[in-house]
């Protein structure tokens, strides 16, 4: 009898052992599945101009990644083989659906501002490819931890790309949420003041102006490509040999 | 697996997902609901931002509760038709202008918001148009006489972000507006968005660079949305001065 106990108590798995941190901090960086894999970058490129709705599209995403793999997870042993892509895509359409009528109830200007991509975190990759590869083969626990670490990686890019551009693009940051900040700019107020005559920040910033460029689509393009570059360079094992 | 299992997987699931959306749907959709129609309210109110922040009620600031609550005892809605005939049993926020383009002209139905503020009368003309990739649509505030403007908002449905979409993220290109007339003497000539920068200072105002095609549909918009109103705006005016008169 307590040998089996024992040997229970062995087989089980830790909640947050070495694997399972590993589940939730790889794909931030080394196998982050914006930069390394290269998937889900449509949206990264559309909703990324400002800081706070990227934010809120990180969250909606870490949320549907989470909980599918979870619920895909959970019904891995009883979805019929044939039909499993479509099961995966009912249980994310689900979530998806769900994620944009509460965003539509808690805040609606950000729902607006969103528009269509809350809606297409559906043919988001990133979601599909994880059911797919890791969910319908593990246990709910890892799946669920996988599932954020993937959606979190997503949003990491996400937000830092958002950084960028929000910065040098409108000189704000945060904007359209209770906590904007506005950086730099022609009025007083800004922090910076690029306007007033005579200030510091005239003599120092007077020549600075918003790039438009960063405000567009290309910006999150050449953003993403200089991770991915950063990120290659520093560690040579992710460069692709062949 | 046989295929009477695939059947009833594919059925069971179907009616809980059914039933879960359904739920969350009757639940969210009133809040959702709600929030519409501030955000709808806002935008209005921002063709009269100028004047609001004079009155030190600036539109960033209000809580939703005030926007709901301006338009409680602030605003007069009215309904009117192409020919000035007021339409009955509508409120103006009821009136879809996407809906109402679609329509042919003389069964359209235009909104009208006549808003005191300070002593003062705005009247906000709802507007839609057609930018370079999408609808562009707009409120637009003018003063009592009816002649000068005194505030716009724009939106837009796609137009390209830093340069169409300035329409609506430029505070100092739309604040342009303010003060510009739409009649020349008698005669009509609405406002125009000039490339290059405004020659007529009374009737025009600069262009967008790099923004063309979105800026020839605001000034096709205003010239043909506001034209709409001509009827009602003449009636208005005759009103006005009666009543000064008296």
């Amino acid at each position: 009898m307590a040998t089996t106990t024992e040997a229970k108590v062995a087989e089980k798995e830790p909640l947050f052992g070495k694997q399972e941190r590993a589940l939730m901090t790889d794909p931030l960086l080394d196998n982050n599945p914006i930069t390394i894999q290269v998937l889900g970058v449509c949206s990264a490129l559309a909703v990324t101009s400002l800081v706070y709705p990227s934010l809120v599209m990180a969250i909606a995403v870490v949320f549907v990644c989470a909980f599918s793999s979870l619920v895909t997870s959970l019904l891995r042993n009883t979805i019929p083989k044939a039909v499993r892509l479509i099961v995966q895509l009912v249980i994310i359409a689900t979530l998806v659906t769900l994620v944009n009528e509460t965003l539509k109830a808690v805040n609606y200007p950000v729902y607006k501002q969103l528009s269509v991509y809350i809606g297409l975190i559906i043919t988001n990759c990133i979601v599909m490819g994880r059911l797919e590869a890791f969910a319908m083969a593990n246990k709910p626990w890892r799946s669920f931890l996988d599932g954020i670490g993937n959606g979190l990686g997503y949003g990491l890019i996400l937000v830092v790309v958002g950084f960028i551009r929000e910065l040098f693009g409108k000189g704000s940051l945060f904007a359209g949420s209770p906590i904007a900040i506005k950086i730099i700019g022609p009025s007083p107020e800004y922090l910076i003041d690029t306007a007033t005559a005579g200030q510091w920040g005239s003599f120092v910033f007077g020549w600075y102006a918003n790039n438009n460029l960063m405000v567009m689509s290309v910006a999150a393009m050449f953003i993403i490509a200089v991770l991915i570059w950063i990120q290659r360079s520093r560690n040579p094992k992710l460069v692709d040999i062949s | 697996m046989s295929t009477r299992y695939i059947y009833t997987f594919a059925l069971i699931m179907t009616v809980l997902v059914a039933l879960l959306l359904a739920g969350s749907k009757v639940v969210l959709e009133p809040i959702a609901t709600k929030n519409e129609d501030i955000f709808n309210k806002r935008q209005i109110l921002e063709a009269i931002a100028a004047p609001l922040e004079k009155a030190g009620r600036p539109v960033a600031s209000l809580s939703d509760q005030e926007v709901l609550d301006i338009f409680q005892e602030q605003v007069e809605q009215e309904v009117v038709m192409a020919d000035g005939s007021a339409v009955e049993g509508i409120q103006a926020i009821e009136v879809d202008m996407a809906k109402e383009r679609k329509k042919p002209l003389e069964e359209r139905q235009y909104p009208v918001y006549e808003v005191a503020l300070d002593g003062k009368s705005f009247y906000i003309f709802s507007v839609r148009g057609t930018g370079l990739w999408d609808a562009i649509w707009g409120n637009i505030a003018l003063e009592e006489d009816m002649n000068t403007v005194a505030g716009v908002s724009f939106d837009h449905a796609g137009e390209t972000p830093g340069l169409g979409a300035e329409i609506k993220d430029n505070a100092s290109w739309k604040a342009q507006f303010a003060g510009k007339k739409i009649y020349d003497g008698d005669k009509y000539v609405s406002v125009t968005v000039r490339k290059g920068g405004a020659v007529d200072q009374e009737h025009e105002v600069d262009g967008l660079s790099g923004a063309t095609v979105t800026a020839d549909g605001v000034t096709k918009m205003l010239y043909e949305g506001l034209k709409a109103y001509q009827p009602y705006m003449d009636d208005a005016a005759t009103g006005a001065t009666s009543m000064n008169l008296k």
